[in-house]
Parts: C-alpha cells; structure tokens; sequence
C-alpha cells in the first residue's frame, strides 16, 4: 500500500536556557532524536513509550504546531516541513489531531457547536456557509453524541463525552490522517474502551489513518496494525501488532510486555515479570551507545560503544545488539 | 422522554459570566457596593436631582460656618455650600476614574496579549518599557509630566481633566500589561489553542476567539478596582494642587482647598473625604466580589 505519511529522521531538540536578560543555552533537551516511519492509508501505528519519551513532542512536530530542529516528513509523498500559507492550511485539511487532556482541548467559552463547527469557519471552502449547523448535528450524531446539546458549554459533558466532541471537531473536515495523542489515558477505564471502540468504528467508516499513541500497551494493541516502541527519542523496536506482543525482540520492549497486568489468576505466577531498576536518564544528557543500556540485564561493553541501528533483527527492525525472542506473556 | 425534555429545557446552557452573575446575586457585599455605586453614578450624571445650589456661588459672609440645617456639611473658607460642591464634584471624579481605567484597560490589555501571544522579542521589549514605567514612583510621575503640561497658563476644564486621565493612563497601563501578558501566556499553552492552531486558525482568530474570552476576567477584576484607585489618584493629584484645579470641581479639589484650615473647619475636609473614600470602596468591595465570583476554584 502506499504510503501516506513518511516520516524520515526527525529530531526535535529543544534548547535548556539559564540566565535572566542574557538567555544563554547550555544544553539540549533530545526529546524526539531520530525517528523514521511510515504509515499507510487507512493504517494505524500505535506509538508506545513510558512519560518523557518524546511521543507527544512527536505528536507536535508531526501536526506542524512546533518545527522540527531536523529531519524530513512527506505527505503523499510531498515534503511537509516546507509548506507555508495555503498550501499549509491545505494540509491541515487532511491531518488533525485529537488531544490528551478533554478538560483542557475544548475552549470553555465555547458552545459545543462553535467548537466542532470552528473548522467550517477556518476553512469555509469545505462546505457551503448555509449547512454547517447541519454538518455539526451530524457530526455529534455520528460520535454518539445527542445533536440537540449542539448550545451546550464543555463543562456540561463528562469526560468521555469531552473527547468526543474533541473527535468530532477532528472529524468535521473529514482528514485522511488522524494523530490520537494519548487520548484516552485522561478517561475512566470504562470510557476508554467505549472511546476506543469508535475510534476504530470510524476508521472503517472513515478510511482514517490513525498515529495512536499511548503509553499503555494494552490500549493500543486493541486497534493498531503495527506498533512502535519508544525509548528516550528513539524508536526501539517497530513491527506488526503480533510481531511486537508475540515476538518482542528488544529488552524495553520484553520488559514492558511483562508489566502488563495478566488476567487470569492461573497464569499469574508462570509469566516471566522482567522488573527494570533506576530511572530514565535525562534526556538532555543520554547515555552513549544504546540509550537503554543503563538499564538493560543484557549490556556489554560493545552497547556503550556503539548505538544498535534499528534494522531487521529476528524477523522486524529492533534496535539492539542482543536482540532475541523471549516470550514474556504467557 | 418527556421526563428528560423537561431537564434538558431546565437545564440551560450557561457561560462563565453567567455563572459569575448567579454567584453575585446572592452576595449582600455585591449588592452594598453596587448601590454606592449606583448613587455616586446618578450624583455624577444629574446633580439637580440632589440639589438646586450653585457650587459657583461664594458667599464669604458665611466662610467656614459649621454644618446646620440650612447647609447640611456647612460653607468652606471660600463660603461654598459644601453640600452642593460635594455632589457636582462627583462627575470629575467618576469622568477621571472611568475614562483612566479605560485607557490603562485598552492599552495595557492589548499590548498585554500581544506580547503574550507572539512571546519573543516583542515581549521582551514591552516587558523591559513597562520595567521602566512601573519603576517610577506614581506620585513623582505624576509630578513631572503634569508640570510640564501645566506650564501653558491656564486652560478649560476639558484640558485639565484629560491631563490627569492621560498622566494617570501613561503610568499605570503596565499594571493591565502584566496581568494580561501573563493569563495570555498561560491560555497560550493551552489545549484548546494547539486545536485550533492545528485547525490552521490565524493569530487574530486565536487572539479573538481563543485567548480574549478566556483572558478578560483577570483584567477585569483590576479594573473594577482600579476605577477606585484611579479616583484616588485623582483626588491625591489635585490635593497635590497639581491635578484637577479651579474651575473644575472635585472632591480632591475640595480638600486642597480645606487642607489649610483643618483646625478651624475641619468639616470641609470631612465630607469629600468621607465620599471619596465611600467611593474608593465600593469600589474595591465591587472588584473583591466579582474576582471570588469569576474564580470558579473559590465556589
């Protein structure tokens, strides 16, 4: 299939300033350092990753919000990086995004309808000025949402109403790619599941191509085609749903895997629980070598020397120097 | 169903002012000064409702006589009626007040999100200009640019009152400035303007739609305590015989002209003090009530 989004070796570093009149730089945070994927039409990628890891600053630089200090992103197949004006606005047509927090995406001074019938406004060569209201009732309709609370304020929803009145504004230009920055990880784990649920009942509606990212694996098992494991700015491992939950070749992601909690109380003690000691290290200051290398069981001395690229190892790209199946779910 | 209709129809959407409004209606302190307020307001607007004297009409026979039935707050040194002197003071005193907050408001709030929004180098220039005015003391401020316009000779009413408001907006613009700079730089990071910026909105939809309804409480609140302040200033001013000055009539005039004879008629101070520091409050009681109201966290 072809590919709709390319994203090639982004990085996105952000300066760490000290002083109060003269600003002066004296390190880098390398919140995304390096990151290639592509996504297909109608796929998803789930992006997972522990706090810190750069997913949302990924999620920014990919919607355009915040430059990209390197790299390059296509968009069928036409560089993004350097769009200005129209041609810009005209892409934001096709990518949107669905935020993390439901309190604080929907501008409180707002009716629901302003705020899923903004788009219409910003980009009044969608549709005809005369069938907005009507675009906006169906819109709620089709995020399961009573299109009579069109007069509504924000603070009147719950939370998982919240996001999808995020998704419907998302929707209302009807994009080819939507980019879910956590978007569920703010809701109720009832919620979650009925939020996830239309997400994926969109996407086949829709033909949505969705960047899903989380920082829960369980959650993004549930809809993604292929899956990304983030580390510090660096995608670690990258393969299809089974080959990343069935066959895990690198350590984070095995340890990660065997966090999950396992259901069935039989199971509980046969799995194989991989505990990972100390923190993340600074971003700002990473470890040579291979950036999990502080905390991995299997580091030699060749990991501190030299950064594992993320190439085929064991059926699918793994960015480690031992990479190696291990079961970790039973 | 129709058990949900009739909530749905109950249940009627309301807006942070909204809110706000249904807060203050059942605080007594909001009616208290809203009242003052109002009756200063009405003072201001038609003073023959409250007394058919002349505030021009000097009768030195009756210099410093003390209040009595004729003349409730009794005759200045000049042999003015107090009385009538207090409430036609009133307007120059609102005129000052209201017309100076609305410049520092519109100047300072403008400026304010601007440099909020765009951040950069525009906000470190207006920062570092509104550094250096709120770094001179008010009342020397006050004192340079007044003489300096003063130095003309005499001038009309008209003159003297937008010489105060235009002193009184230039040095106080950057108190609005900061506190609208700063709920603009925190609305900025919001969600809900990555949305839209992700929307492709322009800056002045952002600006207008997005930060402006969200930013204004703040702001407000300062400026309904301001407006108090303001009077103040003008009454600090003019008592400094640099503000307002004949044949303008105000409270700060009033007790310019009643500081020299404080022992011998002391209630020719005591009245247009006693209304200006009524007003001041009410004022500030006005902003107390509707920041505890616009504060959703205080409910």
């Amino acid at each position: 299939m072809a590919d709709l989004l390319e994203v090639r070796d982004l990085v996105k570093h952000f300066p760490v300033k000290r002083g109060v009149l003269f600003k002066q730089t004296i390190g880098w945070v390398r919140a995304v350092d390096g990151v290639s994927f592509t996504l297909g039409a109608g796929e998803t990628l789930g992006v997972v990753g522990e706090s810190g890891c750069g997913k949302s600053t990924l999620a920014q630089v990919l919607m355009l919000l915040e430059p990209p200090t390197s790299g390059e992103a296509f968009f069928e197949g036409r560089p993004m990086f350097s769009l200005r004006g129209a041609e810009l606005k005209r892409l934001r047509r096709d990518m949107q995004i669905v935020l993390q927090d439901p309190y604080t995406s929907l501008n409180p001074r707002m009716t629901v309808g302003d705020i899923v019938g903004e788009p219409f406004e910003i980009h009044p060569e969608v549709a005809p000025k005369g069938s907005w209201a009507g675009r906006v009732r169906e819109l709620l309709d089709v995020v399961g949402l009573n299109p009579e609370h069109i007069n509504r304020y924000p603070h009147q929803f719950s939370g998982g109403q919240r996001q999808r009145i995020g998704i419907a504004r998302a929707l209302a230009l009807r994009p080819k790619v939507i980019v879910c920055d956590e978007p569920v990880s703010a809701l109720d784990v009832s919620i979650q599941a009925q939020v996830m649920n239309l997400l994926g009942e969109l996407q086949s509606e829709f033909g949505l191509a969705y960047v899903f990212i989380a920082h829960d694996l369980s959650v993004v098992r549930h809809l993604s085609d292929r899956v990304a494991v983030m580390y510090l700015g660096k995608i670690v491992e990258i393969g299809t749903e089974e080959e990343i939950y069935n066959h895990p070749t690198h350590p984070y992601t095995q340890a990660l895997l065997s966090a999950v909690p396992v259901a069935d109380p039989a199971l509980r003690g046969r799995r194989d629980v991989i505990r990972l000691t100390g923190d993340v290290p600074s971003p700002i200051d990473p470890p040579s070598g291979c950036r999990f290398r502080t905390r991995c069981w299997k580091a030699q001395d060749v990991c501190a020397t030299e950064e594992p690229a993320l190439v085929e190892r064991g059926g699918h790209p793994s960015a480690c120097h031992f990479a190696e199946e291990r079961s970790v779910v039973p | 169903m129709t058990d949900q209709m009739a909530v749905l129809a109950a249940d009627r959407p309301r807006g942070l002012f909204g809110d706000a409004w249904h807060e203050l209606r059942r605080r007594p302190l909001f009616w208290v000064s809203v009242s003052m307020i109002l009756l200063v307001v009405l003072m201001a607007a038609v003073p023959t409702l409250f007394t058919s004297g002349d505030p021009g009409l000097a009768q030195l026979s009756r210099s410093r006589q003390p209040p009595s039935a004729e003349a409730w707050f009794g005759y200045d040194n000049q042999g003015y009626d107090i009385y009538t002197r207090v409430i036609h003071g009133a307007r120059a005193s609102i005129v000052v007040g209201v017309l100076s907050t609305i410049g520092v408001v519109l100047t300072g709030a403008t400026i304010g999100i601007l440099a909020g929004f765009y951040g950069g180098w525009l906000d470190a220039v207006v920062s570092r200009v509104a550094d250096i005015f709120v770094g001179v003391p008010f009342v020397l401020g006050a004192i340079v640019i007044l003489t300096t316009l003063n130095a003309g000779g005499d001038a009309g009413p008209v003159r003297i009152v937008a010489q105060v408001v235009l002193s009184i907006a230039v040095l106080s613009w950057p108190v609005a400035m900061r506190i609208m700079r700063s709920t603009a730089i925190a609305a900025k990071q919001q969600d809900y303007v990555k949305a839209a910026r992700a929307l492709g909105a322009q800056p002045r939809r952002i600006i207008g739609k997005h930060m402006l309804p969200n930013c204004v409480a703040p702001v407000l609140v300062y400026s309904t305590i301001a407006l108090g302040a303001f009077i103040g200033a003008e009454a600090t001013l003019s008592y400094l015989g640099i503000g307002l000055r004949q044949p303008v009539v105000s409270w700060g005039v009033m007790i310019n002209s009643a500081k020299d004879y404080l022992r011998v008629a002391p209630h020719a101070l005591l009245f247009p003090a006693g209304f200006l520091t009524a007003t001041v409050l009410a004022f500030v009681m006005l902003g107390d009530a509707v920041r505890e109201a616009l504060d959703p966290k205080l409910r």
